[in-house]
Order: C-alpha cells, then sequence, then structure tokens
C-alpha cells in the first residue's frame, strides 16, 4: 500500500460552450443541461432528477426552451416543444432559456406543477418533509394561490409499510422513481418497483393486499429472502433521503420532529470502516434523525441503513453518566475524583509484588470501535503507566500473522488504495470480505462498476451482496483460503494482473492461517494492490496508534529496541516495555489463568469473543471499565469510567483507505472521551500521558510520524493452511456478521432491526442431505449450540455449514465459543 | 375517381387465404427468392427509392430507419415488427395477418436479410388469440418451407423468427415501450436518444416496424419502385389501407393509393349511413383532431391531412354521423387514454385523470363555462409536455372538438346535460333510458 | 409455492420451452404469466412466484408487470372473459347498450365474475375490429356487430355448456385457461378453422371489383 493522492483527472477532457439564460458556460461533454445550468447558479426544479441516478425524464418539471444550430450555416433552431433539462445533454453553441427567460418555459413548469398538486394532500402541517420539501417549496414559489381543481382526488390508504423501518404514502408520490431507481441502480434490490398503471401507478413491493391479488403471498426464494421480507435492503434509507416530497418516511423519524428545530451537525459514521460522512439532525441534547451527507471522495450520496438508523444506542437507560466504583460488592455512583482514585489504586495495587517479590502485570484491550485518539491514549496508558505492552483493539479473531501484515504494509502508509481506485479497479479479488455485509457503502461503490469489474470472492459459498456484484465463486472452506489463493483460477490470476487490480482483505483474514501470506504473494506476482478492508470503525486508527501487543504509533515494532528508543524519546520516558505483549486472546486465556493483575477494557463486547471472558474478569484482580453503557464487561468491573459516544465527542476515524475522517462535537455533553479520562487517569501516577485533547494527540501522533523502514516489523511467514476434515455429524464452521444484526450499536432501533435478514444456516445440497430431511440444523459445540433454519445454498462448498455471528438466534461466539473454520457438530431437525 | 388498389388484400377472399399454398400459388415467396439474390444495400436502397412510409402512423420513411442502423459490428441486430395495432379505429393489420400472414412473414424475412437480422420479433397484441394462432402456423409453415431457419434457399441467410403476444397495453404501441414490454418490462416508453437504431431490444441495433409497413415490402421487391412510386401523391407514395368505421354503409377496408380522398372513399363504401349526414371524423385514429364535411375533399396523404391541422395516422376512418354527441365521443376517447396512461410522467398521467373528470361532469350536464376553457388549458398543460406522444394524442380530440363544437359544449352546460339521443346513434333500435355509463375502471 | 409435483414440472418444462424462444430469458415473462393463467385461471401469487425463481427477479418486479397489463387478472377468471367494447366508436354505435343489457343480464359488473365461475365481464377498450362495430369479446375471440339479444344468447349459450362459434375465428370458442396457454405461444391446432373472413374486410375488395380491378391493373 503506498500512499497516492487522489490526483484530479489528467486526460483532456472534452468541453461544449452554450448560452444558459444569456450566459455563457462551458462544460464537459455529455453534461446534461440541468447540471451545466447549476455550474453557472440556474436553478432549474426538478423532482426526478437526482445526480446520482440514471435520468428519467418522468416528472416534466425540468422544462426548458431549447435551441441549438442546425445546417450547413449553423443557424439556430429552436425545438417545438420545450425540452427536459434532466435528459438533454449540451451541444455546442445551445441556446437555453429557463423559466427566468422564456414565457414557454415558465409557462410548462406552471403547467406541471399544477398537475403534479391536483393529486397531492393537503397535509403540510403533518407530513415530516414539511419544510424541506421540495415540491413544497416549488408550490409555494412557482404554484398557483389556488387550485383549479374541484374534482375528486385520489386517496390511498396510508401509510403502507414496505418494511418495518420504510413507510409509504402513496397520495403523497409523485412518481419520481427516484426509490426504485436507486433500489435497482445503486443498490441491486429491486424489492419494490412501479405496480399498476395510469393514474393508479404506485411504488410498492409486492403485496397481494395491496394490489388486490387473490391468494397468498408467495413464500420463496423470489421474495428476497428467507424471512419472506420484502424491502430487506441495506440501503433502503437512501430512498427515505432521495424522496423529493414526504411519500417515503422511517418509522424512526416518522411524527418526531420539524426540519426547522433540528440542529445540524456534520459528523462521521460509526458503524464501519468507511468512515462515511453523515449529517446528524438532533434537537436538545438528542439525535432524532442521521442523514448522508454527499462527500464525493468517501461515500458519495449514500449510506448503509445501519449508519442512518443506529443511533439509538448511545441513549438508552443503561447510558452511564456518573463514575461507578464497587462498594461491599455493588457498583455505585460516585465522583470522578473518587473513581479515579479508586481505579489507580486497585490496578497499583493488584499489580503491586505479592511478599515474595512476584508481580501480576495490567493489560488493556481496546476494542475496534474508538477513536485514533481514543486508541492511541489506551496504547500509551498501557506502555507509559503499566509498564506492558499487552494491548490489543482486536476484540475479534486475530492472529500474528495479520499484525505483521499491519505492521509492514498498512500502519504509517497513508492513504492507500481509495474508493475511487476500488470502483475503477478492473479486478477485485475478495478474501475474508463480504463488501455488503462487512463493507457498507464500500459495496455500493463495487456495485457502481458492475460489468465493467471482475469481482472474484474467496468464500465458502457466493453470498447475495456478491452475487448482486456479479462476483464469481472461488470455493474455500473456512481455513483452506491460503492454499486457494497458491492455485487461484488461472483466469481470476489473469484478472488479477491487470493493472489497478486489486485484493481486498477483510478482518476475516486473520481466521484464515497463511492467508496474508499467500495475498502477498498474489500482489506481487500479478501486481495487484492490496487492501486491508477491517470491520469496524475504529481498526485503521487502532494500528496507526499502536493499539497492538507488537506494535507502537506508526508502525513500529514494539520489540526493536530502536524504535522503542524513538518512541521512548518523543514521550519524554526512559523506556517502553520490551517484553513480547499478548493479543487479545492471550490476555484473556493469561487472565483466567490468573496470570493478569489488573485490566482497562474499553468498548469491548464480552459477546462478541470466543475466549471466556467472564472467567478472565473473575480471575483478574482489578477491572477497569471504560463505557458508555453499561455493559456485561461494565458490571463486572471494580471501577466504570463512562465515556462519550461518538456524537458527543470530536475525534478521528482513520477509514480503511487511510483517510483521516475528523470530526467535531455534535452534540455538547459532561461526557469525556476515552482519552481524555485517560489521561486524568495517568495523574494519578503523576504521569502526564499527554492525551487531554484531540489536538494534543494529533500533533504527537505528527511528531512520531511513520516508521523508518528499519524499525518495521518483517512482512509475515508462510503458515500452513488449515485443511480440516469434518467426520460424519460434523462440518467445518463458516461465519460472518450481517451489516444489520443484534450488535450492541444496533440496540434500540427495532425499526431497523427488523429490516435485517432472518438467520439461517446455510449448507450444500450433499451436505444438507446428510441430515435427512432437515428443515432445521442444530449447530453445537461443547459449549452449546445454536438452531437455525435450514437454507440449502447452491454452490456451497461440500462439508461446510455457515450461521451468521450475531443475528437474532445465533450468537456464535457467545454461544458455541467458535470461531470459522472449527469443525462443529451439525444435526438435522424436521 | 381514384382506383382501388388491392395489393396486401388481393387474396383476402381466397380459400384459406392465411394458408402457405394459397400465399405460394398467388405468387408469394417468389419476391424472398428475388431479394436473396439481391445485396441487402440494394434492398434498403430500393425500400428508400420506393418513399415508403411508415404504415403505423408516424409516417417515417422505411428505409431511411433502415439506413439509421450502425455498421455491422459483428453483434446481432434486431428487427421488431410492431403488430400492437391498438389505437381506436384502427383495425387495419389485424385482418391483414388474420387473411394472409404470410406477407407479413415474407416482409419479415426480407426486412431482416436488407438489415442483416438474424432473430426477428413480431409483437402482436394479446388480445386477438386467433390472429395468433394464424401467425403461430405461419412462422411454423415457413420454417418447413425452407424459408426460415438455417441458409435459407441456399443464401447462407439464417433467420428465426419469434411471434410475441402482449397482454393488454395501447402504450406498447410506442415503439420504446414496445421493445420493453418485448424484454419482459412494464411497456413505458424509453429516453431517445438512444434510438432503437442504435440501442434498441438488448441494447442492440434495432428496426421497429409496422405490420403493413414489412407487408408492403414483398410487393415493392416483385414490382418494382416505380410500381410503387407510381401511386400516391409527391410526398406519399404508394398504396395503404384505409379502414372505414362507423356510420358508413359499407364499413372496412379499402385499400387505396395514399391522396384518395374521404368523398371518394365514401362513394365506393356507400355514403353515410341512409337518411344522416356526417358530422366528424377522424382521419387517422383518435389521437388524430378530428375532421368535419368540410374535409371531405382532403387528400389523405401525410401533408395534405397536416396542413389541414390533423394527422393521417393509421388511416383508421371514424365517421359519425348528425346523432353523435360530440361531447360523449370525447369524453370516452379521453377515459381511453387515461386508461392507458403508462403512469410514467406527470402531464399525462395526471392530466388524463383531471380531463376525465372534467369531460365526465360536462357530459353529465354538471359542467360550467369555465370548465371548457378549463379543458383547454389542461390540454395546454400536457400537448408538448408529456413524454411520449400519448399525452399529445390525448388532447387531439378534445382541442379540436372544442374549436369545431364549442356550442355543442355550451349546450350541455346551459341546457344540464346531453341534448342528443343515444339510441339514435346505435344500429339497432332500442330506448334510451338514463345512461348508466360507469367509469373505466 | 403450493404447486404439486406434476404441475411444477409440466409448468418448468413449458417455462423452458419459452425461455429458448429468446435471447434474454427475461423476455419470457409476457408468455410466461399467460402460462401460469393456463393452469391457475389468473396471475396466482405462486404464479408471480415460479416466474420470479425462473427469470432471476424479485416478486415485485414480477407483479410490476402483472398488474401492468389488463389481460392478466388478479382474481380467479371466469371460464369465458366476455369482454363489450365501449371505446367511443363501438359505445356510439351500441356497444353502451350491449354493456348494459348484458350486465343486467348476467348480474355482475366490470371485472366481476359470475357466481358459477362462467363468465368474467369487462368493458373493453379497442379491439382493432372498429369495421365490425360494435364488438364484443370472447376469449379474445371476435363477436362482431352485436347486439343486446345477440350479445345475451352468446353468453347463455356459453353458460348452459353449448359450443359457441366467434363471428371470425375458430369453430368453438375455448376456455379462458385454453385461450392463456395459446397466448404463451403453444399452438392448440385450430388456426386452421375458419367462420369467413366477413364482409367489411372484405368490402374493399368488392368494391375494386366492382370497378372492375382497374387500379391493380396499371
Amino acid at each position: 500500500m503506498t500512499a497516492t493522492a487522489d490526483k484530479p483527472a489528467a486526460e483532456v477532457v472534452d468541453t461544449v460552450t452554450l448560452t444558459i439564460d444569456g450566459t455563457e458556460v462551458t462544460v464537459p461533454k455529455g453534461t446534461l443541461i440541468i447540471r451545466a445550468a447549476e455550474q453557472v447558479g440556474i436553478e432549474i426544479p426538478r423532482f426526478c432528477d437526482h445526480p446520482a441516478l440514471k435520468p428519467a425524464g418522468a416528472c416534466r418539471q425540468c422544462l426548458v426552451d431549447v435551441a441549438s444550430p442546425a445546417g450547413p450555416e449553423g443557424k439556430l433552431r429552436a425545438f417545438p416543444k420545450p425540452q427536459a433539462s434532466c435528459t438533454m445533454t449540451v451541444t455546442e453553441g445551445m441556446v437555453v432559456n429557463t423559466q427566468h427567460t422564456s414565457e414557454e418555459a415558465d409557462r410548462a413548469q406552471k403547467g406541471v406543477m399544477e398537475l403534479l398538486l391536483i393529486n397531492h394532500p393537503l397535509d403540510c402541517p403533518v407530513c415530516d418533509k414539511g419544510g424541506e420539501c421540495p415540491l413544497q417549496n416549488q408550490a409555494m414559489s412557482h404554484g398557483r394561490p389556488e387550485s383549479r381543481f374541484v374534482d375528486v382526488k385520489r386517496v390511498f390508504e396510508k401509510p403502507l409499510a414496505l418494511s418495518s423501518e420504510i413507510l409509504l404514502d402513496r397520495e403523497r408520490c409523485v412518481l419520481c422513481q427516484r426509490c426504485t431507481r436507486f433500489s435497482k441502480e445503486i443498490a441491486g434490490d429491486a424489492f419494490i418497483d412501479l405496480q399498476n398503471r395510469g393514474a393508479q401507478q404506485q411504488i410498492g413491493t409486492f403485496d397481494e393486499d395491496v394490489l388486490d391479488f387473490d391468494g397468498y403471498r408467495p413464500v420463496g426464494a423470489a421474495t428476497v429472502d428467507e424471512a419472506g421480507k420484502a424491502f430487506s435492503s441495506y440501503y433502503s434509507g437512501n430512498t427515505v433521503q432521495i424522496c423529493p416530497v414526504g411519500a417515503l418516511t422511517s418509522a424512526a423519524y416518522r411524527f418526531r420532529s420539524r426540519p426547522f428545530d433540528l440542529v445540524s451537525s456534520p459528523s462521521i459514521a460509526e458503524h464501519d470502516s468507511s468512515g462515511s460522512a453523515i449529517r446528524i439532525d438532533h434537537r436538545r441534547g438528542k439525535i432524532l434523525r442521521r442523514l448522508a451527507e454527499n462527500d464525493p471522495v468517501v461515500n458519495e450520496d449514500w449510506i448503509s441503513d445501519k449508519d442512518r438508523f443506529a443511533f439509538a444506542w448511545q441513549n438508552l437507560s443503561d447510558r452511564l453518566t456518573r463514575p461507578l466504583v464497587r462498594k461491599d460488592g455493588e457498583l455505585v455512583e460516585t465522583s470522578w475524583p473518587e473513581a479515579l482514585a479508586a481505579a489507580a489504586a486497585g490496578i497499583k495495587a493488584a499489580t503491586a509484588a505479592d511478599d515474595e517479590g512476584a508481580s501480576r502485570g495490567a493489560a488493556v484491550l481496546t476494542g475496534g470501535r474508538v477513536t485514533l485518539e481514543d486508541a492511541y491514549a489506551y496504547q500509551k496508558l498501557a506502555r507509559v503507566v503499566l509498564g506492558t505492552n499487552d494491548v490489543d483493539f482486536r476484540a475479534r479473531t486475530a492472529s500474528d500473522e495479520e499484525q505483521a501484515f499491519l505492521g509492514s504494509q498498512v500502519a504509517g502508509t497513508g492513504l492507500g488504495v481509495t474508493f475511487g481506485e476500488l470502483e475503477k479497479a478492473p479486478a477485485v479479488l475478495l478474501v475474508g470480505f463480504e463488501p455488503e455485509d462487512e463493507g457498507g457503502v464500500v459495496f455500493l461503490r463495487l456495485r457502481k462498476s458492475l460489468g465493467r469489474q471482475r469481482v472474484a470472492a474467496v468464500a465458502p459459498f457466493l453470498s447475495r451482496g456478491a452475487e448482486k456484484l456479479g462476483a464469481t465463486l472461488v470455493p474455500a472452506a473456512p481455513g483452506r483460503e491460503a492454499a486457494v489463493l497458491a492455485e487461484l483460477p488461472e483466469d481470476v490470476r489473469d484478472a488479477l494482473s491487470q493493472p489497478g487490480a486489486v485484493v481486498v482483505l477483510g478482518e476475516r483474514a486473520a481466521e484464515a492461517p497463511g492467508a496474508f501470506v499467500a495475498a502477498q504473494e498474489l500482489a506481487s506476482s500479478t501486481g495487484a494492490r492490496l487492501a486491508w478492508i477491517p470491520r469496524r470503525a475504529g481498526e485503521r486508527g487502532a494500528v496507526e496508534a499502536g493499539a497492538l501487543p507488537g506494535l507502537l504509533p506508526g508502525g513500529r515494532t514494539a520489540t526493536l529496541k530502536g524504535a522503542r528508543d524513538v518512541v521512548a524519546k518523543a514521550w519524554g520516558v526512559d523506556a517502553l516495555p520490551s517484553a513480547k505483549g499478548r493479543d487479545t486472546a492471550g490476555i484473556l486465556k493469561a487472565a483466567a489463568e490468573g496470570a493478569i493483575g489488573a485490566l482497562v477494557v474499553g468498548g469491548v463486547s464480552a459477546s462478541d469473543l470466543a475466549g471466556d471472558v467472564s472467567a478472565a474478569l473473575e480471575a483478574t484482580g482489578f477491572v477497569v471499565s471504560l463505557e458508555v453503557r453499561r455493559s456485561e464487561i461494565a458490571e463486572a468491573a471494580d471501577v466504570v469510567l463512562p465515556v462519550a459516544p461518538p456524537s458527543e465527542k470530536p475525534g478521528t476515524f482513520v477509514n480503511w483507505e487511510g483517510r483521516l475522517r475528523g470530526f467535531a462535537t455534535a452534540i455538547r455533553t459532561d461526557a469525556m472521551p476515552d482519552h481524555r479520562v485517560l489521561d486524568l487517569l495517568a495523574r494519578e501516577w503523576g504521569v502526564e500521558l499527554g492525551t487531554g485533547t484531540v489536538e494534543a494527540v494529533n500533533a504527537e501522533l505528527a511528531a512520531l510520524g511513520a516508521a523508518d523502514a528499519a524499525h518495521r516489523p518483517a512482512a509475515p511467514k508462510a503458515r500452513a493452511a488449515r485443511n480440516p476434515r469434518p467426520k460424519k455429524g460434523t462440518a467445518v464452521l463458516a461465519t460472518w456478521h450481517q451489516l444489520v444484526d443484534e450488535g450492541a450499536l444496533q440496540d434500540g432501533e427495532p425499526y431497523l432491526a427488523g429490516t435485517g435478514r432472518v438467520a439461517v444456516a446455510r449448507m450444500s445440497a450433499a451436505t444438507a442431505a446428510a441430515l435427512g430431511d432437515a428443515v432445521s440444523v442444530e449447530v453445537s459445540t461443547e459449549a452449546g449450540a445454536v438452531e437455525l433454519p435450514l437454507v440449502v445454498t447452491d454452490g456451497m462448498v461440500d462439508g461446510v455449514v455457515w450461521v451468521p455471528v450475531k443475528s437474532p438466534g445465533s450468537w456464535v461466539a457467545r454461544d458455541l465459543r467458535a470461531t470459522a473454520g472449527a469443525v462443529v457438530s451439525v444435526k438435522g431437525a424436521a | 375517381m381514384t382506383d382501388l388498389v388491392p395489393v396486401l388484400s388481393a387474396t383476402w377472399g381466397s380459400e384459406q387465404s392465411w394458408s402457405l399454398d394459397t400465399y405460394t400459388d398467388a405468387g408469394g415467396y417468389a419476391p424472398l427468392k428475388k431479394a436473396l439474390g439481391m445485396e441487402p444495400g440494394d434492398l434498403i436502397q430500393a425500400v428508400k427509392d420506393s418513399g415508403l412510409r411508415g404504415r403505423g402512423g408516424a409516417g417515417f420513411p422505411t428505409g431511411m430507419k433502415w439506413g439509421f442502423l450502425p455498421p455491422d459490428d459483428g453483434g446481432p441486430r434486431y428487427l421488431v415488427v410492431n403488430a400492437d395495432e391498438s389505437e381506436p379505429g384502427t383495425c387495419k393489420d389485424i385482418p391483414t395477418m388474420m387473411s394472409a400472414p404470410h406477407a407479413l412473414i415474407e416482409g419479415v424475412i426480407i426486412t431482416s436479410f436488407a438489415i442483416g437480422c438474424n432473430h426477428a420479433f413480431i409483437y402482436l397484441r394479446g388480445e386477438v388469440v386467433h390472429v395468433y394462432r394464424r401467425l403461430l402456423q405461419a412462422v411454423r409453415e415457413a420454417y418447413e418451407a425452407g424459408h426460415l431457419g438455417k441458409d435459407i434457399h441456399g443464401s447462407g441467410f439464417d433467420l428465426d423468427v419469434t411471434v410475441h403476444a402482449g397482454a393488454g397495453a395501447y402504450i406498447c404501441g410506442e415503439e420504446t415501450a414496445l421493445l420493453d414490454s418485448l424484454e419482459g418490462r412494464r411497456g413505458q416508453p424509453r429516453l431517445k436518444p438512444p434510438f432503437p437504431a442504435v440501442a434498441g431490444l438488448y441494447a442492440r441495433p434495432t428496426v421497429v416496424n409496422n405490420v403493413e409497413s414489412v407487408a408492403s415490402v414483398p410487393a415493392i421487391v416483385d414490382k418494382g419502385v416505380e410500381w410503387f412510386t407510381a401511386m400516391g401523391t409527391e410526398r406519399s407514395k404508394g398504396m395503404g389501407l384505409f379502414s372505414l368505421s362507423g356510420h358508413v354503409t359499407r364499413p372496412g377496408q379499402y385499400e387505396a393509393p395514399l391522396g384518395i380522398t374521404l368523398r371518394e372513399l365514401l362513394e365506393l363504401a356507400g355514403g353515410i349511413r341512409e337518411g344522416h349526414e356526417l358530422k366528424f371524423w377522424t382521419p387517422g385514429g383518435s389521437s388524430t383532431p378530428i375532421f368535419t364535411q368540410d374535409h371531405l375533399d382532403t387528400p389523405l396523404d401525410y401533408e395534405s391531412v397536416g396542413a389541414a391541422g390533423s394527422m393521417l395516422g393509421t388511416r383508421a376512418l371514424q365517421l359519425f354521423d348528425d346523432t353523435t354527441c360530440v361531447v360523449r365521443a370525447v369524453t370516452r376517447w379521453t377515459e381511453f387514454y387515461k386508461h392507458e396512461s403508462c403512469g410514467k410522467c406527470t402531464p399525462c398521467r395526471e392530466g388524463t385523470y383531471w380531463l376525465t373528470q372534467i369531460l365526465k361532469r360536462i357530459e353529465a350536464g354538471r359542467g360550467t363555462e369555465a370548465d371548457i376553457q378549463q379543458l383547454l388549458d389542461t390540454c395546454d398543460s400536457i400537448a408538448g409536455r408529456s413524454f411520449c406522444a400519448l399525452g399529445d394524442g390525448a388532447t387531439s380530440s378534445i382541442i379540436s372538438s372544442v374549436t369545431l363544437f364549442r356550442e355543442e359544449y355550451e349546450a350541455h352546460v346551459e341546457q344540464g346535460g346531453c341534448p342528443f339521443d343515444h339510441a339514435a346513434s346505435a344500429l339497432f333500435d332500442y330506448t334510451d333510458t338514463p345512461a348508466t355509463e360507469e367509469a373505466h375502471a | 409455492m403450493t404447486y404439486d409435483e406434476t404441475t411444477l414440472a409440466q409448468l418448468a418444462e413449458d417455462a423452458a420451452a419459452i425461455i429458448a424462444r429468446y435471447p434474454v430469458k427475461r423476455s419470457a415473462l409476457l408468455p410466461m404469466l399467460h402460462l401460469v393463467q393456463s393452469v391457475d385461471g389468473y396471475v396466482s401469487p405462486d404464479g408471480i412466484e415460479f416466474c420470479a425463481e425462473q427469470l432471476d427477479l424479485t416478486a415485485a418486479e414480477v407483479s410490476a408487470v402483472a398488474t401492468f397489463y389488463t389481460q392478466y387478472k388478479r382474481r380467479p377468471n371466469g371460464e369465458y372473459q366476455v369482454g363489450v367494447c365501449t371505446n367511443t366508436l363501438c359505445a356510439v354505435m351500441g356497444g353502451d347498450r350491449i354493456w348494459d343489457e348484458l350486465s343486467e343480464h348476467v348480474g355482475v359488473g366490470h371485472d366481476e365474475t359470475t357466481e358459477d365461475g362462467q363468465i368474467t365481464l369487462e368493458r373493453l377498450e379497442c379491439n382493432a375490429a372498429c369495421d365490425y362495430a360494435p364488438v364484443m369479446m370472447v376469449n379474445w375471440e371476435f363477436f362482431d356487430n352485436q347486439t343486446p339479444e345477440s350479445a345475451k344468447q352468446v353468453v347463455d349459450d356459453l353458460r348452459s355448456g353449448k359450443d359457441v362459434a366467434p363471428t371470425r375465428g375458430p369453430a368453438k370458442v375455448c376456455s379462458f385457461t385454453q385461450v392463456s396457454r395459446v397466448l404463451a405461444g403453444f399452438e392448440d391446432g385450430r388456426a386452421d378453422e375458419d367462420q369467413g373472413a366477413g364482409a367489411p374486410t372484405l368490402a374493399g375488395l368488392e368494391a375494386a371489383k366492382e370497378q372492375g380491378w382497374k387500379g391493380a391493373a396499371k
């Protein structure tokens, strides 16, 4: 991953010069009139037009007068009737007159406006869109003061629930088809379409009641998912945002607020590693909704439903506002000074040498959700105050191979493969990564290139998301990825040899022994670039910050004295701990064995970890938890220090590209960010951690810079791929997170949860056949079992069972204590 | 007096006129053999030279349409025959296909050969099942006779023909809506450009031609360009089927040179029904502005009809005599357009919805003077604003009838009802009871 | 889906034959919906799912098409679809009256089916037989030059189980499901059946004959 800035396209662009309302404008060839007009500040009213969607020409609101040179002498010839400026491209010498300079265009637009309003209800006072409605605005500025329509308006029952989240008021709909075009063109989820015809035409799913079909709704593959749910798209919320009227609303926001009562703050979404730009709309300290902000280099116009709707988690009743200290076995509220003192005293005591001079160390788990600044503060606390390299952000499966890869090729490399480069890549190979489930808007970028980009997925089966990308499956049982990468089909290897090709490694590459090494070899032999796209928002930042046992900030190797010396000098300390640190699993194992004296844990859900967290917490002398909400870990802690959720603090997420995505405080509260709490905590030792503010942390990071080549870890070494051979009655476990699932940051949002895909267990036909006539399958380990409906999946690798990581009825880490690649028992149930 | 020229209709009266044998006995498929011996480019030139203009209504020169196809890029290109005849009043293609389907099939083969198409489609409206039977059989017969399939008559030319039945949507007569429908979608018009010649069926170069246009090709190949150009007027060459319907003594299909007048046709058809006078008529279907007695001598060619304020369209001459209430007629047409509006664009979808309500009120005697102006204003918001020509067509009869028969609209307003006895218009006797005309769904 | 195995197998075989007619399989959707009607007597939700699965579409995409075209019925259709043209020309020539009397006679309105499941009435738009106005269509066969009496007789005969021949078309009107199968593109062997071309179709030819074929001779 070499750092390259996003360069503006160097190629020469053919341009066209035309005149709009008397103003000359030069734009690239192929530009639509409506876009060209925007260039010179002329706003032509529109409803169906959307710059990210293909032109429709449906609403006819944007009619303008057009004349263009014709004939050998190039005399201006006017079109006989007004033209839709959203569908017509500019030509050299064209003369356009909009509503500002053409009476005919103005008359045409007024006529269309009147027709749009004849059947539109006069319910603006109770409509969510009121106050920010293009139709309302247009009607106010250009409509007639009184309607001439005296006949019977079209009425529909309202609202229709297209899903638990998306509601449709058909009366308000102007049939611009933005929502259906988005769903089909952008998301690939054609779960809604135009239904009926003419004046009865409407947007909808296949709903036999609404459409007056006799008989029952079918259940099957065609109904989208095994749930029979009709609009389970991960991106459905975008349709609400682009609806130019109040026809589409979200259950979460409907009737909650008026737009003019809201305060809008720009921010960055915390749900995945894309760092999507969002707008947080809040009122009196409460978030009412979140919207996509246009960011052309990152998320363009879109965000996932998780980024849009999952924000209730931070304001649930279990929100921590004051520190807690365990007294007589109970956690009781206390003051900050007392809590900080208790935390420090507890840690000191738990790590102090016993009578025989033996002492147990401390360890720090940061989770993958915190900001760059927070992660930096955690690792600095670990190394400067607690004197340990036992710090790891990976609250998931991790490996030394991954750490070596991150240290040698990711940390401190700046901007690597970008969204734009990923979109333009002629070929993309996905390894341990499901773009739709684990990448959010990464999926949308890839899908933009459908038909132009060869996508192949190393996976046990072709997911729905991969299918929508037109991907081909390179079948691999979990654990076998490295071997499969070494022997890729010739056509895939050839595709990856094209300039600009990308191999994407997801967080699950760490579950596949040897996968990073194999991917590196593939990259060097084909010339393809590597991109590491973790799932959580804070992971890339934590890598940069050095929140890893073997990595100091900037990709420096913790076990190299030279590297340590650079950092120690910068930090003004004599030396940094030299002992090899443990990773998350190692820390938990050591803790459970009683080898850890104190644990500082922030932002980790115990249920994400396959290790025995409660045993670890129990056997640890003293536990300090930094949390937004009362979590399982907080409940077991000795001191709980409340910290701010992202909306209540400033900070930086480093997205998977390596792009710094800084954000300011959206909502001011008393809550402090982790890095500031840790700064205060360090003072109890008399240490100035220097992480009190975002600026201070960033100044330190900037001063440290990236590691010299000599201080980086070596690239990972080959490790043998696993080759588990399931016996009768067992299968190899495959598992990953679905985007909408029961993750902690989606708590409190039932409407969103309702759009999630139903949890199923997947098997190939042959593997399923061994279970007999099963309709569901029980997957079990010694630790427990989950039972899910069985879905026989075409093309799936035999001997594998897939279940979602954390969906309703399927919490793999908690219930099975297993990770991908484990051999699990499978049993059919009728 | 202009003489009739039965060309397409020449064999319709024969025994088993639809069979391959009958068609072949009458000289059919000889033009195909002749065409296969010609250069495709020469065929296109011949059709260009003939001046044949699209018989589906728009009158675009057929040869020019073929000539718009981009050069062969090795990929497929398609011929799609528009057999979706649905314009009210239009009833010429259905008898053509019912009585002489092979004329169309032969035209399809020659046209496909000329434009380099190896898979042609005939998109037939679905509501004429016997016509579909005849077409399916004719295609089968043509395969069996070696007129279709691989290496047709040793020419090296391959052609498959698929006859496809629609399912009830007037809009599919619009060529891009037809293509969407043929692709298994809702029949809603596409943006142009790209035009079908560049990106039509399956986004490949495509010619869409009307049944009568394609069926005229064998005769042009057979009898020659000069024979064809000898008929018709300067810019409207050849013959065409004129469909007379309504209050005429002998309704039916009259194949005549373009430029014939209604007066001449009426003479051949026995005149307006006895005891009555012509009141108004459509020259080319319900989407063309109506004419009156004043237009009896207007030559029925593209230019003359256009100059007189209407369109030749599909030569669907619907004749209404003096018993007919023009408001009733126009209201029903408008209901048709509302029913058939695809819903894609605002002006057509909402405008026809509004117009229908106003017209129904006026017809029922519940209209006002202001409603008549509103009709014109609403038409003004539709005509020239809609996505395709359906919206324009919906306004034609309204604007022309208000212009020509405004007093009849006013009479409905003033009298609080329809001044006409509807029973008098019917072809059978009954006593008119209060109308129970409900809305089309 | 609730189709039994035999029906499903036959449907799949027919669908494969339809799909084979086209270079792109989605083109098969319209004929496949006719095929569904030939089995279920209407476009059933099961049929929608069947089409969606065969053509890799969502149910919403299939219903979008099924609800656009008027020949696709959303409720079990009568054995005979009886449509009276009430577009302007036929309506004026008497179609309105035929509709009124027939609707009263049968006791159902537009898009409604008699209780015995025999007759579904429909007000039709122009069916391209204007020279035979007023026109009625029974299962999409032509019944030309109708009167209220003739129309009622046709319906009565159909309901009493008699074979009824259209004015132009095959020897008898087939059932709605049989006709739907033809519309799906499967021949039924009736193409050669005929009731004569009809006077209006031949009117020009007769007139030309009277003129002595002067025009054609040129």
